[in-house]
């Protein structure tokens, strides 16, 4: 497929804004710039304006104020069909009036390319996405996973320069969603000039497919940054627990290392003042059973309250004077029992401070984040704990 | 509703059957009974004919059923395009002006349909405007009085339709006249045909407003059943009326035939 023309999005101070009198901020002085042919997930719970965000770059809803640039351009005030853009949306939105030639012809049509060209272009879009076979049937006569490779195909046969995908896997079940993430990805390998702007609330989606992860809550952007800088060195207790599981311990800063329940722990400080307080953000997948091998090594003594097997892992839970901690494990040969106390530890290096102040909201260490499979679970395919994980 | 026990589904069965069959099913029956009869006064009716039904095929009420249907055809599209029409205008419009559309269409229905021939009698009875005395004055006055019904099932039809079908075709590039041609249009196609056939049927009836307003050369159906009974010819008008019934539900069936493929959605 021939090059596009190159174009990144740049989001200035978007705010959005719904009710009689604005009332309900959807999107609050959104700032973001997605480079050409880079693949930025916009990760968030819903309502955190995710969607609103990817729906302005569409020219569905116009902003309050701010400017929306696509390739230099300043689109604002631009309606959709001016914009060239390819859009999927998680219920495909396939006319069920025309097949599913007709369906990846119809931008084509719309935009008056000439009729000896769509031919070959359908063609191309279908072979892409595998559903060359599907061309003379009807949306009704697919299952979800085709009717969603046809949405994409539709999409990229008006050769988009951005492609918008707005929760595209969300409709399918756990195992098609594995595989069309692979598809994905090997659809940016084959299109690498093509910018793509991907709403989610699932992280491993984020993590697996994404350049840069945009994190949202509350209609803000929290966070922004490569998966592994978001995983490994969240700035905000936020993206801790939303980019895979994490431990939040509620710390204060001492000397080289810091206080958590009358005890010292030591993590590296990186600067944050003394005495001040910060969450500490341990992965539980970085959490060890028993005394630290190691000498420097940071130990918790807590009490078991819970133990889930996941197959290859087990996952214990302890309270730690009155703190959950998770522990992500290799499958045990004897797991402890309810009630046991155990002794866990952790290296310091494992250990990231997050300072106070920066999304302040730091509850996010149970509940929500504990449910996410982590980013050990996508290492191993993602389909470790698939069957037990119940997303949606 | 599901029914489970077979006694129980037999109760449902007898409920409907003893409230469909004198309500709905008698009353047609009779009249079909009384248009091939000359007498009715025992409990059936005697002296079987097809007198009236000759009649008809000779005399004038040929040219009474042609401009009924004529009518009725000449008003439901004329109904369908402005329901439609302010139907899909309607949509953009914010919540209040809305509301204020949604009661203005409402009107004619409101209001007792003497009321809407009276209305259009004095309203086109002087120029520039001089339709009294046309047959454009009678479509006119079935226009109004249908559009209130193709505007209502267009609107419900268009909430219905999902948002995404149209934003994905301006996605992908598609201008809004294309959007509703090739998308919206074909997707609301099912509920259009419902829309027309309901306001042919409608029109096909109408006496009351037609009354008030018909000239001597454009008599609809409904007028001359009313004007055979009026003289006591209740068997003549009994057959007219079958005319008329068989007439408005072939053309109904016609309509419904119309397979759209929008329907297998």
């Amino acid at each position: 497929m021939p090059a596009a023309p190159e174009a990144g999005i740049r989001f200035e101070e978007v705010s959005v804004a719904y009710g009689r009198r604005g009332e309900h901020i959807a999107l609050d002085s959104f700032s973001l710039t997605v480079e050409p042919g880079e693949v930025m997930a916009l990760l968030g719970p819903s309502g955190s304006g995710k969607t609103t965000a990817l729906r302005t770059v569409a020219g569905f809803v116009r902003p309050v104020s701010g400017r929306v640039m696509l390739g230099g351009r300043d689109v604002t005030g631009l309606p959709p069909y001016k914009r060239g853009i390819g859009m999927v949306v998680q219920q495909y939105a396939l006319f069920p009036h025309m097949k599913v030639a007709e369906n990846v012809a119809f931008g084509l049509r719309a935009q008056k390319v000439p009729r000896a060209e769509i031919p070959g272009r359908v063609a191309e879009a279908l072979e892409m996405t595998g559903m060359a076979a599907y061309a003379h049937r009807h949306p009704r006569e697919l299952s979800g996973g085709q009717q969603q490779r046809v949405a994409i195909a539709r999409a990229l046969a008006i050769r988009p320069g951005v492609l918008l995908l707005d929760e595209p896997l969300s409709a399918l079940d756990a195992r098609l969603r594995s595989g069309m993430l692979t598809e994905l990805a090997r659809l940016h390998r084959e299109l690498p000039h093509v910018t793509i702007l991907y709403v989610t609330h699932d992280q491993v989606e984020a993590l697996t497919l994404a350049d840069r992860i945009a994190v949202m809550d509350q209609a803000r952007l929290r966070d922004c940054g490569t998966p592994q800088q978001l995983y490994r060195r969240p700035r905000t207790a936020f993206t801790a627990s939303f980019v895979g599981t994490a431990n939040l311990l509620p710390v204060t800063v001492s000397g080289d290392g810091v206080r958590f329940a009358g005890r010292t722990l030591t993590v590296p400080v990186d600067g944050v003042a003394e005495g001040a307080t910060a969450t500490l953000c341990i992965r539980p997948h970085l959490v060890g059973l028993g005394e630290s091998p190691a000498k420097d090594g940071n130990t918790l003594r807590g009490t078991i309250t819970e133990v889930q097997w996941r197959g290859a892992t087990h996952r214990l839970q302890a309270d730690v004077d009155g703190h959950r901690v998770l522990a992500d494990l290799r499958e045990l040969r004897h797991t402890p029992a309810l009630g046991d106390e155990v002794t866990l530890h952790f290296a310091p290096e494992d250990g990231v401070l997050i300072p106070a102040g920066i999304g302040a909201d730091a509850g996010g260490a149970d509940g929500t984040g504990a449910d996410k499979a982590g980013r050990d679970v996508v290492a191993a395919g993602g389909s470790r704990d698939g069957g037990r994980d119940g997303r949606r | 509703m599901l029914v489970h026990s077979k006694a129980a589904r037999r109760a449902v069965h007898s409920v409907f059957f003893l409230l469909f069959v004198p309500v709905f099913a008698l009353p047609l029956l009779v009249i079909v009974a009384a248009s091939f009869a000359t007498n009715w006064s025992g409990a059936l009716p005697s002296g079987a004919t097809l007198t009236h039904y000759q009649d008809i095929v000779r005399g004038d009420s040929l040219d009474a059923l042609v401009t009924s249907v004529l009518t009725a055809l000449a008003a439901s599209t004329a109904a369908l395009t402005a329901g439609t029409w302010a139907a899909l205008a309607a949509e953009k419009l914010g919540p209040r002006t809305r509301r204020v559309l949604d009661a203005l269409f409402l009107l004619p229905v409101a209001v007792p349909s003497v009321v809407v021939g009276l209305s259009l009698l004095v309203a086109f009875s002087r120029p520039p405007f001089l339709l009294n005395g046309t047959p454009q004055i009678v479509i006119t006055a079935h226009t109004v009085l249908v559009t209130a019904f193709a505007y209502q099932s267009v609107t419900a039809a268009l909430a219905r339709l999902d948002p995404a079908y149209e934003q994905s075709a301006a996605g992908l590039g598609a201008r809004p006249a294309y959007v509703l041609w090739r998308v919206k249009l074909p997707l609301l196609l099912p509920s259009l045909t419902a829309a027309i056939g309901l306001c042919f049927a409608l029109s096909m009836g109408e006496l009351s407003a037609t009354m008030m307003l018909y000239p001597p050369d454009w008599m609809p159906l409904p007028v001359q059943i009313f004007a055979a009974t009026d003289r006591g010819s209740l068997f003549a008008g009994a057959a007219l009326a079958v005319v008329l019934m068989a007439t408005t539900l072939l053309v109904l069936l016609a309509v419904s035939r119309i397979r759209t493929r929008a329907t297998y959605r």
